[in-house]
């Protein structure tokens, strides 16, 4: 039908741009680029959601993917400081995470090359007004609307009490990992909040601290 | 139209990106990106079957969808509350490094 070519170039132009974003998002080095093509994936995917008619699980996608999920990571990364990651060689466990996932994928994809049933035509009139999902929320779905106003609700609350900053038990934590630190011996002496929140912008990593064994001056690494 | 096998082969391409992320990133922020990457891809496949389906004004794909949506954000909140306390705890988010429970 001449009417199909537009929405097929849709597809394909859309799926590239997701599927690029998604490899971006995770494969770059700079973990704030990484949040920011996970963004751009999401936008891809509201944007396929839209074209196969969905219009509302497109517009939520939109408002709660790109609006909340990825400045929540982006949030999150600008809070752990470690924008600049080194990144690991080849190594084994590398190789064989790839190979696990190109053995998925090919197990997923030969068998849907092979099924006819794929092949339908789709429904003429697949229309999701959100008049009717509303109606359907408040009748037969209300139950696990219920459920999941509650799983909400404690979910949020659990993540704030978790985050929440938490000072004795946090001193003894500290007190733990900062005692085996070879060479820093200013380092060890402070253990409470506010002096270690001040030597954060030392320009060195204590993932690096830790493992190398050379006496360590703030401020001459990197 | 797109036949839906196009659309399955591309949902179960995200998946394997997303899969192949979560296996080899060591950064816990970014498994956390390959297991959305991952909800997302399965979130397609719902939209893709009920826009295909013979009997698709019953939307229980859209509704399935939806409150995946809800879950999704969820897990992401608590998740990522727990990379913070994890920073906050050893002051890396390095996988290989949060050993502690490792025998």
């Amino acid at each position: 039908m001449p009417t199909d070519a537009p929405m097929s170039i849709a597809f394909f132009v859309l799926a590239a741009v997701t599927l690029a974003g998604a490899i971006c998002a995770m494969s770059l080095r700079n973990l704030v680029h990484c949040g920011l093509c996970l963004a751009l994936t999401f936008a891809g995917l509201a944007a396929i959601y839209l074209q196969l008619s969905a219009e509302f699980v497109g517009l939520a996608q939109i408002l709660v993917y790109v609006g909340a999920v990825a400045i929540l990571i982006v949030f999150t990364i600008l809070l752990t400081k470690n924008a600049e990651v080194h990144i690991s060689p080849v190594s084994r466990s590398w190789a064989v995470g790839l190979v696990v996932a190109i053995i998925v994928c090919a197990s997923l994809v030969v068998p849907m090359m092979k099924s006819p049933s794929l092949q339908r035509a789709p429904a003429t009139t697949a229309v999701a007004p959100v008049r009717l999902i509303g109606e359907k929320l408040m009748t037969q779905y209300v139950i696990p609307l219920e459920a999941i106003a509650l799983v909400l609700t404690a979910a949020l609350l659990g993540a704030v009490v978790i985050a929440m900053r938490d000072e004795p038990a946090q001193k003894v934590g500290r007190g733990v990992l900062t005692t085996p630190r070879p060479g820093s011996g200013q380092r060890i002496v402070d253990s409470d909040a506010s002096p270690r929140r001040a030597e954060d912008n030392a320009p060195y990593h204590d993932a690096d601290v830790v493992t190398s064994s050379l006496p360590v001056e703030p401020g001459s690494t990197s | 139209m797109t036949p839906l096998l196009y659309y399955i082969i591309f949902s179960a391409l995200l998946f394997s990106i997303g899969l192949a992320g979560a296996l080899t990133r060591r950064n816990a922020i970014l498994v956390l990106i390959g297991i959305e990457l991952m909800l997302n891809a399965a979130n397609l496949n719902f939209i893709a079957f009920w826009r295909y389906s013979a009997n698709a004004n019953e939307l229980t794909g859209v509704m399935f969808v939806i409150f995946s949506i809800g879950i999704a954000a969820a897990e992401a909140a608590v998740g990522l509350a727990i990379v913070i306390a994890i920073y906050r705890h050893y002051r890396t988010t390095q996988l290989e490094n949060v050993n502690s429970l490792k025998g």
